[in-house]
């Protein structure tokens, strides 16, 4: 009696790793989820601070998926180990800071750890020859097999009849007539897909699968690498920089302030940690300083809340200021004249 | 038959998913698990996880923080 084999699948959350392990189930494969937790995932929750994307689905997309197949998911909290694929990425970086080769070779390595702890014997990923300019070429596909350690272990159902035969299909698991050969970045062929498997409300990320892919997001990490002096982050900080508008007025502190309500409330959740501000004679926004102000930084500080606030074209503006130590007082300021915040201040 | 608590306040999702899937790995069928945290987004995903894994969702709910009673599954 031959026992079904098992496949652990990387589950993104988007449409071409739920369409790999899709075809994998078909095959009669025993198939289980797993995805990782880097602290800079795009993911609807993050999205749903704002108002504006709150009718947007708050669903963990992976999850989704996951229950779609019917299929169970483990999520990996990676963010500690995932700081050196960040920070030192051995194939450097894509367009922004995304190291998507090293990521995918990481991923790609804890599955097969994963794969070695539970007794499964092979990976799935979504990946396609060609559809991603720096992680999901041909030449770097041998690559990715290698330093993750899975090398043969390591189908990916969506292209497997471009690539050399892998393990699960040499054993006759698998039946490579069944698999697909798409390359290339038209994404029809995965669309004609998910529609006959009814598989249609799937997510649709615009950039990429994290943060870094994002300009702007990039933009504030190194900003706060180069104030810092060193490549380093913890895990508020990536968070941080996913919301709010970024002020850097001088090298050693930044001010962080919440756009609307949503991110207001978000922000308030780190009120113990850093030194805050809040209009009192006007409503506007809270506003955390990340660094070390001194008293004029501080005032400053209070000038450009009061220009964000309802009292923007008042004489003064009363700011309110709280210390880590949760100490108050108040500052009356005039705001920050628009015309002269210059445009470098802004991360 | 045990009851246990698993405190996920001011913890961002998935960390509370996490929190709670690596906190039944080291429970037995039957035992119960109560998780508290403020994420909304929380109320949605450990029922969805819990729906794929099997756990059986007891009580959900929903004040200032979010209180979530699972019982293990087999
Ligand atoms: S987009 Fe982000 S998560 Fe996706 S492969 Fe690149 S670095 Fe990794």
């Amino acid at each position: 009696m031959t026992t079904q084999a098992k496949a652990v699948a990387l589950i993104s959350g988007g449409l071409d790793s739920m369409l790999a392990a899709k075809l994998m189930l078909d095959q009669g494969i025993h198939v289980e989820g797993i995805n990782f937790y880097t602290g800079f995932c795009v993911e609807g929750h993050t999205h749903a601070i704002r108002r504006k994307d709150r009718d947007k689905p708050k669903r963990n997309n992976a999850l989704w998926v996951a229950e779609k197949l019917g299929i169970k998911l483990h999520i990996i909290d990676v963010i500690e180990e995932y700081k050196d694929i960040v920070i030192n990425p051995r194939h450097g970086y894509g367009a922004n800071l995304n190291p998507c080769l090293d990521c995918k070779g990481f991923m790609v390595g804890k599955a097969r750890e994963w794969m070695e702890e539970n007794h499964f014997d092979f990976i799935v990923t979504g990946e396609v020859i060609g559809q991603r300019p720096m992680s999901q070429r041909r030449s770097t596909m041998p690559v990715v097999a290698r330093e993750s350690g899975a090398h043969d272990r390591l189908l990916r159902p969506l292209c497997a009849q471009l690539l050399p035969p892998t393990y699960p299909e040499e054993q006759g698991w698998v039946d490579r007539n069944k698999l697909l050969d798409l390359s290339g970045r038209n994404r029809k062929p995965q669309m004609a897909l998910a529609r006959q498997y009814g598989l249609d409300d799937y997510a649709q990320p615009a950039g990429g699968c994290c943060f870094l892919t994002n300009e702007h997001y990039s933009a504030k990490l190194r900003d706060l690498w180069r104030s810092r002096g060193e490549k380093r982050y913890e895990l508020d900080d990536i968070m941080l920089l996913k919301i709010g508008r970024h002020l850097r007025p001088r090298p050693h502190f930044k001010v962080i302030i919440g756009r609307e309500e949503g991110e207001n409330r978000y922000l308030e959740g780190y009120r113990r940690q850093y030194t805050h501000l809040k209009p009192l004679s006007h409503s506007g926004p809270l506003a955390l300083i990340d660094g070390v102000p001194d008293e004029d930084d501080l005032l400053l500080a209070a000038r450009l809340v009061a220009r964000y606030s309802q009292g923007r074209d008042a004489e003064q503006v009363r700011v309110e200021i709280t210390n880590q130590s949760g100490q108050s007082r108040a500052l009356e300021v005039k705001p920050f004249p628009d015309r002269d915040i210059p445009q470098a201040w802004y991360v | 038959m045990e009851r246990f608590v698993l405190d996920a306040r001011r913890l961002l999702c998935p960390l509370p998913v996490i929190r709670t899937q690596n906190r039944i790995r080291t429970l037995e069928a039957g035992d119960i698990l109560e998780v508290v945290c403020t994420d909304p987004g929380a109320s949605h995903d450990i029922p969805a996880w819990c729906r794929i894994h099997g756990h059986e969702i007891v009580e959900t709910v929903v004040e200032e923080e979010i209180r979530i009673v699972i019982r293990v599954g087999g």
